[in-house]
């Protein structure tokens, strides 16, 4: 479906992307964080065609973006990051103009834009000038033109920012319903909404790829076990220390027993093994709840260790 | 063919729905309505002399020919507020982004865009086909030089829209493109003063590039093959840089 091999991207003297590779397949809703300047507008700059990449290719549908552009354009919906619209247009005309544009047959243009309208509740504001409505209205026509022509890609830059809490349930659950119809690729700051809506996530810093896994494995892999035992707290420390799999140690008393957090090797599951180093030494082992770490903090591990 | 319609539709939209057009409409009319009125009254005061002491006085001399090339100048003025919106508002909106994810084409941008104005601008000199119908009612005037005169306006006009389409691509800033737009097309306008301190073969290149000197021409009611692909070179060579300057950018990002 989506097909980005070794792309990279100078935009003056900085290079932006750096050898970036990624798949998506049809059907799949693909999760795309980074921190701010990482490169994800850039990204989504270059798989709609706005330029070329300086090196590497991107295939969307099966053709080239650079050497088949129409044929990938036409069946592509694009939010951009700051949403630009035509204030001094009114919303239907708004998203007729992109439906003719966007190459939907005359016939089928009322039929599409009526979808939209009522896919993105539209109904109450159907005839106003876009320039008069909130930024809510506004980031929903955002998202009714690029679903105007029913695409089969779409390419979304921060599509639920400026929502009230209502309608960005609203919009996800019309994304999630997309899934496994469309291929989409969703930038976000809201984590959350990745773990709720994405099937795939793709995380990048620097310009480069550092994870590219489902939202569940990525939090299973940074996974940490918490527990209460009955022991002297020095001697716990030292043992669980020897202990190869372990990782890091947080431990604290807490009045007559100790807790620890314990995080272990990415993608391992270290519960029996704690519990029977605990056992055999004799100590008392009152508690072990395995904690998952959440996506914020899988996120902000990935980004910092690759910084360092 | 259609996606240039669709866009033609588009600039319509925006230059109703702004301000600028009934500006600049109202200015132009304003303007080209006091020119006509000043030359038709001077014309019949000296008419009125010649019919006493004699003389040869005529309405393409004395009404048409300086009420052209008074438009004209009005236009040098007023166009480049036209074009200046054209692609530097998009830019400045962030709407270019969106516009080049759709299936359309750099050629079917700029012509469209291009379209856009020059229809317009064609709206424009149709308000002021007033005045020959006037003309026409009370006087007998020569029909003919009017309309190569109103050929002669589209045509100049159109050659300043396509360097004003250019300018527009060059820069996201509206005033800067209006004001470049202003500044060389008033040079290419007075560029034929050049002929005077230079010699020939020079002089020749100079006289005949210049926007004015092809167009009193048609004023005075003839039509060159010259002119005419003189105007329609210059339109080419505006959109084919245009295109150039689109392409140019979306490589440097």
């Amino acid at each position: 479906m989506i097909e980005v091999t070794h792309v990279s991207k100078w935009l003056g003297q900085r290079k932006i992307l750096k050898d970036i590779s990624f798949r998506v397949e049809k059907g799949e809703i693909l999760g795309f964080l980074g921190p701010n300047g990482a490169g994800k507008t850039t990204t989504m700059r270059v798989l709609t065609g706005f330029f070329p990449p300086n090196e590497g290719s991107v295939k969307i549908l099966g053709h080239d973006i650079v050497q088949n552009p129409l044929a990938v354009k036409q069946r592509l919906g694009y939010l951009p990051e700051h949403n630009p619209l035509y204030p001094e247009m009114t919303v239907e005309g708004y998203l007729r103009f992109a439906a003719r544009i966007k190459g939907v047959e005359a016939k089928e243009e009322t039929k599409r834009v009526n979808t939209v309208i009522a896919e993105c509740g539209l109904e109450d504001v159907r005839y106003r000038l876009i320039r008069r409505l909130s930024k809510g209205y506004k980031q929903r026509i955002g998202l009714a033109q690029a679903l105007v022509n029913d695409p089969e890609v779409l390419i979304l830059d921060e599509p639920t920012i400026g929502l009230d809490p209502k309608q960005i349930y609203e919009i996800r659950q019309l994304i999630k319903s997309l899934a496994g119809k469309k291929t989409v690729i969703l930038s976000t700051h809201i984590l959350p909404e990745v773990s709720m809506v994405c099937t795939k996530v793709l995380i990048i810093n620097r310009g480069q790829v550092v994870a590219e896994d489902t939202p569940a494995h990525l939090m299973a892999r940074e996974g940490q076990v918490e527990i209460l035992v009955k022991a002297p707290i020095q001697t716990l420390k030292q043992h669980l220390e020897t202990v190869p799999e372990i990782k890091e140690i947080k431990i604290q008393p807490e009045s007559e027993y100790v807790r620890a957090v314990i995080r272990s090797s990415p993608g391992l599951d270290i519960r029996s093994l704690l519990a029977r180093e605990i056992v055999q030494q004799g100590w008392d082992l009152l508690e072990l709840t395995p904690k998952r770490a959440s996506l914020e903090e899988v996120f902000v591990q990935l980004v910092t260790e690759e910084a360092s | 063919m259609r996606n240039i319609w669709v866009l033609l539709k588009k600039e319509w939209y925006g230059y109703f729905a702004s301000p600028i057009i009934y500006t600049v409409l109202f200015i132009f009319l304003l303007l080209s309505g006091y020119f006509f009125y000043s030359n038709v009254a001077y014309f019949s005061l000296m008419s009125f002399q010649a019919s006493q002491w004699g003389g040869d006085f005529n309405l393409t001399d004395w009404v048409i020919e300086p009420l052209f090339g008074n438009m004209s100048v009005v236009l040098l003025l007023l166009l480049p507020l036209l074009t200046m919106r054209l692609f530097a508002e998009e830019k400045r909106q962030g709407s270019m982004e969106l516009l080049l994810s759709y299936p359309v084409r750099d050629i079917e941008l700029v012509v469209g865009k291009f379209l856009g104005c020059v229809s317009i601008y064609a709206l424009m000199l149709l308000f002021t086909f007033f005045y020959p119908v006037l003309l026409a009612w009370l006087g007998r005037p020569d029909i003919g030089p009017f309309f190569t005169g109103y050929l002669g306006l589209l045509l100049m006009g159109s050659a300043f829209i396509s360097l004003g389409v250019f300018i527009s691509s060059l820069t996201e800033n509206q005033i800067v493109a209006a004001a470049l737009t202003f500044g060389l097309l008033l040079l290419f306008w007075v560029i034929n003063w050049a002929t005077y301190i230079t010699e020939p073969p020079l002089s020749k290149i100079f006289e005949h590039i210049s926007l004015i000197t092809h167009f009193r021409h048609f004023t005075k009611g003839v039509i060159d093959t010259a002119d005419i692909v003189f105007y329609c070179t210059f339109i080419l060579l505006g959109l084919f840089l245009t295109l150039r300057s689109l392409e140019i950018q979306r490589l440097r990002g």
